[in-house]
């Protein structure tokens, strides 16, 4: 990885763009296989002093890299705006027959009153006709507000929120004429897909109709998770949802399923580390259950048969880390899952405030 | 519940039934480059199925730590993914070996024994066999399994997953299809051609049937002419024992080289689904005459510079017998009669130790029909030409003409450029992850079926016949050139090969 920069003090949004311009120009002259990767624009607004981890998580997220990123520390007292720009190529000389792909970077410096004009900032630094994705990891809502109507997308993180029913209502709100992209929802993602395949034989298929209990283990700070997990199973069954009550730190309740009543419990587990989820596990009226577990190599499968007869496998898959995560949440910018609206609405009727 | 599993909608990784997958060759080439990294890539991103087993069969005894040995040493090199550890030794407890050689009945007993073993009670696993070896043992496994009763249906599904080449000519295809079909139904044999789990290959029809703009130019009245290449810059390395008897034709252009022609040449099908897309593909083929000999060429490369660098030619490779006539370029001009394609000439050429190793489709169109511009002082105004690239850099060129600037109207072509490395964040996945996944999970889409592989030979053994009988004389190219100069009569007049 090779990188070129330009910097200055008490500069303006038109003095940035034209440095990237000439940054682009000169790298492009040297060798055509420098190539501006074209993907999507991603505008992070953060606290200066945070600005550092954030900044590391970005540079974790490996291929993942948004083709222009635009991140705006926010610094009280701030009068002026100070900028950096950089270029950052994937071979510092072109490789025969290869395109170097070069991503772009511009670093803002900003004080707390810029940020309702943010979009007069932002917007001459976004590469037209790519898609826009805001992340603002420390609050800032006036900021993405300020944003919304040159954005496409928004990155969340309900996980972590004070307040559960707080951070669902809000990623709803952006629903409205945003595309969310929860990070909440993409550490469901793995755990979705295996409980889709345990009951995809048909002959497990029927139990989906039986469904008689979940309980989802989180992480004390993950239960928008756990509440979104919840939300995709009650929203792809057609099960209206009850809200849940607290019994100490456990949030416990009902849906109303065709046939019968599905007690739906999510439940802290002090011990784990890692941000997201634990376990599911799934039982049914006739006596099956599927549990899936955090497992070395992947996720530990427990089915359990109305015979009585258990059988245990490891589900394999490497674990994403929090910098796959964010990757995976830039990654997802650029889809639209039409699953994740329905499981949110679910979510927010068993977290009513 | 519904017949469908209302929880897959919106997941990526679609859900494959539980697999006992047996590979045939399991020690060879190909298992440790491609298929072995390729199961570990699946492991590593969560799209193997939950119950998975890999048996492992070839001819050497080893015991089942030495064979997983060998797959950790293949997926440490060749895989895409950095091995997780837990990972690897996850998948690597779910290997085990069994040494037969492929015509020992025995064998497959003890390997139905071990098959029946991985079943978890009361559930059996899918099977899938997998034929990594040598073609000429396809037959003969095919046929042993089912006298083993591996091909029993009762309670799952059974695949057999079958590598190129399928046959050598159009009798010998046809006769391994008829041993193949005698122990499996046309709908459980999945024959691999790697290039249709190309991500670029399938972007073909993406590009075509996803965008209005192409479609009403895609015809005889717009298209003058249409090459596709696919060059190699390498000699033969040490592949001399196959390539001597395959040759240019039968090693690309039989395969390959056909099923490019086919997602570029047929009509739209009604749905993306195996049925629908191999009918018409299979139209296509069909719509195809075998080329007069006059309309094709044969090359082998003599002594040339490649990379700066003096370079043997193919009779001085290593293990090429002396005196040998096997083709390392192959050049065809094919022409497909149907209402939308007739008279457009198809040209593909093929070869080793070419300028440069590219693979690529060139649809160049009509020119204007008048011309309102001056043009001296300018390279003037060319034909549109649409470049659909394979490799090395995947993407889609359209070589426009435009205003140089300055006072006076002079036009040059330029290119408007599309490449997946700066417009997608993802990796592709490896041909093999999306066709072993696919194949276990029933979608034979990206498959070859019977009757394609009927047709391109077809339209490929008048060829072998010709050249064999001496009709078309063997050319020679220097290494590391364009090829033979005869292949410039297959494009007709005022038409040339794109400079590779």
């Amino acid at each position: 990885m090779a990188e070129e920069v330009w910097a200055e003090r008490d500069t303006t949004p038109g003095a940035i763009e034209a440095a990237l311009r000439e940054l682009l120009n000169q790298r492009h002259a040297i060798d055509e296989a420098f190539a501006p990767a074209r993907v999507l624009n991603l505008v992070v607004i953060v606290d200066a002093a945070y600005a550092g981890e954030v900044e590391n998580r970005l540079e974790a997220v490996g291929r993942y890299h948004p083709s222009r990123t635009v991140l705006c520390k926010v610094e009280a007292g701030r009068r002026s705006l100070d900028a950096w720009a950089s270029l950052a190529f994937d071979d510092a000389v072109p490789v025969p027959g290869r395109l170097s792909v070069t991503r772009e970077r511009v670093e803002i410096s900003l004080g707390p009153h810029h940020l309702r004009g943010l979009a007069t900032i932002v917007d001459p630094l976004l590469v037209s006709d790519l898609a826009t994705v805001i992340w603002s990891p420390h609050g800032h809502d006036d900021a993405v507000q300020a944003l919304r109507r040159h954005a496409q997308v928004v990155l969340l993180d309900s996980v972590g929120a004070d307040a559960v029913d707080g951070a669902l209502a809000a990623a709803a709100e952006w629903a409205r004429d945003l595309y969310v992209v929860d990070l909440a929802w993409l550490r469901s993602t793995p755990w979705r897909e295996r409980l889709a395949a345990a009951f995809d034989p048909p002959e497990w298929r029927r139990g989906l109709g039986e469904i008689s209990a979940v309980t989802v283990r989180h992480r004390a700070d993950s239960s928008a998770s756990a509440a979104l997990f919840c939300g995709w199973l009650a929203s792809r069954l057609g099960w209206r949802p009850e809200t849940l009550t607290a019994h100490g730190d456990t949030l416990r309740g009902r849906a109303r399923a065709r046939r019968d009543e599905v007690a739906l419990t999510l439940e802290p587990v002090p011990e784990m580390t890692s941000p997201g989820l634990s376990g599911v596990t799934v039982q049914t009226a006739s006596g099956e259950s599927v549990a899936l577990d955090r497992a070395p190599g992947g996720l530990r499968s427990v089915r359990v048969r109305r015979d009585g007869m258990r059988s245990v496998w490891t589900v394999l898959g490497a674990s994403r880390g929090e910098s796959g995560i964010l990757g995976e949440g830039v990654r997802q910018a650029l889809l639209r899952d039409p699953t994740y609206a329905p499981a949110l609405a679910a979510a927010r009727e068993m977290i009513a405030s | 519940m519904a017949d469908v599993n209302p929880l897959v909608e919106g997941l990526e990784r679609l859900p494959v039934p539980p697999t006992t997958l047996t590979i045939f060759g399991a020690t060879g080439d190909l298992a440790k480059r491609k298929l072995l990294p390729a199961l570990y890539n699946l492991a590593h991103e969560g799209s193997l199925p939950e119950r998975f087993n890999l048996i492992g069969i070839s001819r050497r005894p080893q015991t089942d730590d030495e064979f997983r040995q060998i797959a950790r040493e293949a997926i440490v090199e060749h895989s895409r993914h950095d091995p997780d550890p837990d990972v690897l030794d996850a998948l690597l407890e779910r290997l085990s070996y069994i040494g037969f050689s492929f015509d020992d009945a025995e064998g497959y007993v003890r390997l139905r024994a071990a098959v029946e073993a991985l079943d978890a009670a009361g559930e059996p696993l899918n099977r899938a066999f997998y034929l990594s070896t040598a073609p000429e043992y396809f037959g003969i496994i095919a046929t042993t399994l089912a006298a083993a009763g591996l091909n029993d249906e009762s309670g799952a599904e059974v695949r057999v997953i079958i590598e190129k080449p399928f046959g050598t000519d159009l009798a010998s295809a046809r006769a391994l299809q008829e041993v193949v079909s005698t122990s499996f139904r046309e709908r459980q044999i999945y024959r691999i051609d790697h290039y249709l789990g190309k991500e670029t290959v399938q972007n073909m029809l993406a590009f075509r049937f996803a965008n209005a703009m192409f479609e009403p130019l895609w015809n005889r009245n717009y298209i003058d002419h249409v090459q596709i290449t696919a060059s190699e810059d390498i000699g033969i390395g040490t592949r001399a024992g196959y390539y001597d008897q395959a040759g240019a034709l039968r090693d690309l252009v039989q395969n390959h080289m056909l099923q490019l022609l086919c997602l570029l040449c047929m009509e739209p099908p009604a749905a993306f689904d195996s049925k629908q897309v191999r009918d018409e593909k299979v139209k296509v083929l069909q719509a195809i005459r075998p080329p007069a000999p006059g309309a094709t060429v044969r090359g082998q490369y003599a002594t040339g510079v490649s990379g700066g660098e003096e370079v043997a030619g193919y009779l001085d490779e290593e293990g090429v017998p002396e005196g040998s006539a096997t083709e390392t370029y192959a050049a065809l001009r094919l022409e497909v009669d149907n209402w939308r394609w007739s008279g457009v000439p198809i040209v593909l050429r093929t070869g080793k130790r070419l300028a440069r190793k590219v693979t690529e489709i060139a649809v160049q169109l009509k020119p204007v029909p008048h011309m309102a511009f001056q043009t001296d002082g300018s390279v003037g105004v060319e034909p549109n030409q649409l470049i659909l690239t394979m490799q090395p850099d995947e993407g889609v060129s359209l070589r426009l003409g435009a205003k140089i600037p300055g006072a006076r109207m002079r036009i040059r072509p330029v290119a408007m450029e599309f490449r997946y490395g700066t417009t997608f964040l993802s990796q592709s996945p490896e041909a093999y992850e999306r066709l072993i996944l696919d194949a276990m999970r029933g979608d034979s889409t990206l498959f070859t079926r019977g009757d394609e592989v009927d047709a391109q030979w077809s339209i490929i053994d008048p060829v072998l016949d010709a050249w064999r009988a001496g009709d078309v004389p063997l050319a020679t190219y220097a290494a590391g050139s364009e090829g033979p100069a005869e292949a410039d009569a297959l494009l007709g007049e005022n038409r040339s090969w794109r400079s590779l």
